[in-house]
């Protein structure tokens, strides 16, 4: 009876690991990945997985892993996952491979605007866009009669109004998580107002008239949101609006599909999404655009390289794409744009447009002076101009140290 | 013992403190004085990024390091830099600038500084803290009943065997925006609280979280001490007729006084480098120590640059520091040593 039963066991645990009858081979080749660790990552290396001979990380931590563990000869990992602000490191050290042959030779269903392209040669395939876009609770906007906000001068004004209303605690979310966070917050604003980060000579061109008002809109921010606003990462401000507690927020939108699930969330169906309230009239929407993708390690034999790629793309497949049609803004065909896609097309779509978030050594050395100099301007303890100015030599001190500055 | 068998029991502990103790504080020495960057190129890139519909694609002159065509690596140079790493981290010309406009609180402005000042503070306050709550508990079991003493000793280690980056979070969960005990309070008072969005209420937090979870270690020790009190001292001086407070101070402190110093040593030593808190409660905003500040510089940014010099001098900076704080309890406690060997 018990070998009986120990039999059964054996055997429906067999059927379910052979569950790669969805995949349309078997994968003979191990293979490895590290990539972040939200929604559509586990829905592609879920993918992926079905194959068989694969094991992936899922990890909020990669971008300090991955770099490391790419220089290493074998590289620890296949397949990267990257975004074009990590994908940095891994093209500076040359530890990514071009993809064009591999492209050719299993990439049918890709389409171009996959592809990304440095200096005409592929090394990495984008599967989504990202963006922080404006994401409001239709009900509230409705029984207060406002309008969708176009510009942060709106979004104020709506607040105000949310505020007076009572009928949230804070009416304005912000991923304003003293470090990346906060930083992000100002790379949003700063080119919304037309400002540029950098000058020809890599020195920063932060300090500017761009740079203040860019300062004094997040400030004005502040009276809106939550006191604690400063500890809020993505997922705070996330929670906040499922549990109702928040009625606007320029939000990643990734983040967008948990309003909707049930599970968590207690405002399903009431938040929509509309694109990235502009900073100035007639510029482009106050946020940067960005996109994930997989990249294949160099330091791997070429037929290890063939069998990552033929995996990826098993994973980025039109079949991944319709069963987890909200997970993300994919650029995989089969895709249909949900409701939850349209602030998120709209910001990326817009005329001017959004910049793309800029994957340059210097921009990771601004980006941690602005998390590390920002918050003592928001907290009051430093003016706006001081700030700038305290930005400017941060940058400048680590800029000369990691020899992008003479 | 002879001098051999002294040799061969302590080597393997010496060998261990050499390679993983000096070792890296040799190496760390060394580089908080030098500069190792990479070789950087100008090159014209032209960089393809997709957007909903169709990509858009950039021509720029880009920085990026030189990589070797043989070995495959980044070409980099390392070169002594002096204490430029260290001017860097402390600041000293706009400290001295501060001073001389006789702005003080300029100079909390620079990380260093604000760092150093939270950290010492922190150290100071919560150590006459650890040993009084350490020395109440201590006493408390102590004249309590056998019958519950296990049970109270038990339940008082409690908070000491909590991993402390765990312990500060738990804090954080309870207390940030309607955590449960955020929440009560509220309800108790009526009033709107917020305890994460000014600097004093988290370091108020900051410092319970700290007593709560080092005074059980104080404890222990000074328990343990108190069961060697010798008990003739303590009667002749009920027979003197000295009461409670005073059997306390003249006897009992003076006699765990090897103890305190022993617990203070190691709380100056723990506390100074002070950084689950910060992690745990998320307070980089207001409030930083002296260790998250050579994290920081550690920590990749996105594009792969670490300040590795920079937390090198930082480092150093933070040895110097403890060295300088336990100066004074180690010269009491060398005093009271070669005493004893009289």
């Amino acid at each position: 009876m018990y070998l009986k039963k120990l039999a059964l066991a054996g055997a429906v645990s067999l059927m379910g690991t052979s569950a790669f009858a969805a995949c349309a081979y078997e994968n003979e080749v191990p293979l490895k990945s590290l990539s972040a660790g939200f929604e559509a990552w586990k829905a592609v290396t879920d993918a992926m997985a079905e194959c068989g001979n694969f094991q992936a990380e899922l990890d909020q931590e990669f971008r300090t892993k991955q770099p490391a563990a790419f220089e290493a000869n074998p590289s620890l990992y296949h397949i990267g996952g990257v975004s074009n602000g990590t994908v940095t490191p891994l093209l500076n050290a040359g530890t990514i491979r071009p993809l064009d042959d591999l492209v050719a030779k299993y990439g049918q269903n890709l389409s171009p605007n996959q592809l990304i392209k440095v200096d005409g040669k592929t090394m990495a395939i984008a599967m989504m866009v990202n963006t922080q876009h404006l994401m409001y609770r239709s009900d509230i906007f409705e029984e207060l009669n406002l309008d969708v906000p176009t510009t942060w001068d709106e979004v104020f004004a709506a607040a105000e109004t949310i505020k007076a209303a009572g009928v949230v605690d804070h009416p304005i979310g912000a991923t304003m998580k003293s470090g990346w966070n906060l930083a992000q917050e100002f790379v949003n604003m700063y080119p919304g107002f037309g400002g540029a980060f950098f000058n020809a000579d890599n020195t920063t061109a932060v300090n500017s008239d761009a740079g203040l008002k860019a300062l004094a809109t997040m400030e004005k921010t502040l009276a809106y949101t939550d006191p604690e606003v400063l500890v809020s990462d993505s997922t705070y401000v996330q929670q906040q609006f499922q549990q109702g507690k928040i009625a606007i927020s320029n939000l990643w939108a990734s983040r967008g599909g948990a309003m909707d699930d049930e599970a968590e969330s207690s405002v399903v169906g009431k938040v929509k999404m509309a694109a990235a309230p502009m900073a100035m009239d007639g510029g482009a929407p106050a946020t940067t655009l960005w996109w994930d993708g997989i990249v294949i390690a160099a330091n791997i034999t070429d037929e290890e390289a063939d069998a990552a790629f033929r995996l990826a793309m098993e994973g980025l497949d039109e079949e991944m794409v319709k069963a987890n049609n909200e997970a993300a803004i994919w650029l995989v065909k089969g895709y249909e744009p949900g409701p939850l896609a349209e602030g998120a097309i709209a910001t990326a779509t817009a005329s001017p447009a959004a910049p793309a978030y800029p994957s340059t050594t210097q921009m990771g050395l601004l980006h941690t002076a602005l998390g590390n100099e920002l918050p003592a301007f928001l907290t009051g303890e430093r003016d706006a101009a001081a700030t700038l100015v305290a930005i400017e030599e941060a940058y400048t001190t680590s800029a000369k140290e990691a020899g992008v500055l003479e | 013992m002879k001098f051999k068998t002294f040799f061969w029991f302590v080597a393997p502990s010496v060998f261990m403190m050499l390679l993983f103790i000096a070792a890296p504080l040799i190496s760390v020495f060394i580089q908080s004085f030098q500069v190792t960057q990479p070789v950087m190129q100008q090159v014209e890139v032209e960089t393809c990024t997709p957007g909903f519909l169709t990509q858009t694609c950039t021509t720029e002159v880009k920085t990026v390091p030189t990589i070797d065509e043989e070995t495959g690596k980044t070409i980099t140079t390392t070169s002594w830099v002096g204490l430029q790493s260290y001017r860097n981290v402390l600041q000293m010309d706009k400290v001295w600038e501060a001073v001389s406009n006789g702005a003080l609180r300029d100079i909390l402005q620079i990380d260093f500084w604000r760092a150093l000042r939270f950290t010492l503070v922190f150290t100071l306050l919560t150590l006459p803290l650890v040993i009084g709550v350490g020395l109440i508990i201590a006493l408390a079991v102590n004249n309590a009943t056998k019958a519950v003493r296990g049970p109270v000793i038990f339940i008082s280690l409690l908070p000491f065997i909590i991993t402390p980056v765990i312990g500060s979070l738990s804090i954080y969960w309870l207390f940030v925006g309607d955590g449960i005990l955020t929440a009560t309070l509220e309800r108790w008072t009526g009033q709107d609280i917020a305890m994460f969005a000014q600097a004093w209420t988290i370091e108020l937090l900051m410092y319970f979280y700290r007593v709560w979870h080092v005074a059980p270690f104080a404890f222990v020790i000074f328990y343990a001490g108190l069961q060697t009190v010798n008990m003739d001292t303590l009667e002749s001086a009920i027979i003197d007729g000295a009461n409670r407070f005073e059997r306390l101070r003249y006897v009992i402190v003076p006699h765990l006084m090897p103890l305190i110093i022993f617990i203070a040593l190691i709380h100056l030593m723990d506390c100074y480098r002070v950084f689950d808190e910060i992690i745990g409660f998320r307070s980089e905003a207001h409030v930083i120590s002296l260790q998250w500040l050579t994290f920081n510089f550690l920590t990749p940014d996105d594009a792969g640059n670490r300040a590795i010099s920079r937390a090198a001098a930082s480092s150093m900076l933070t040895m110097i520091g403890i060295v300088i704080l336990l100066i004074l309890p180690l010269r009491r406690t060398w005093r009271d040593h070669k005493g004893g060997a009289h």
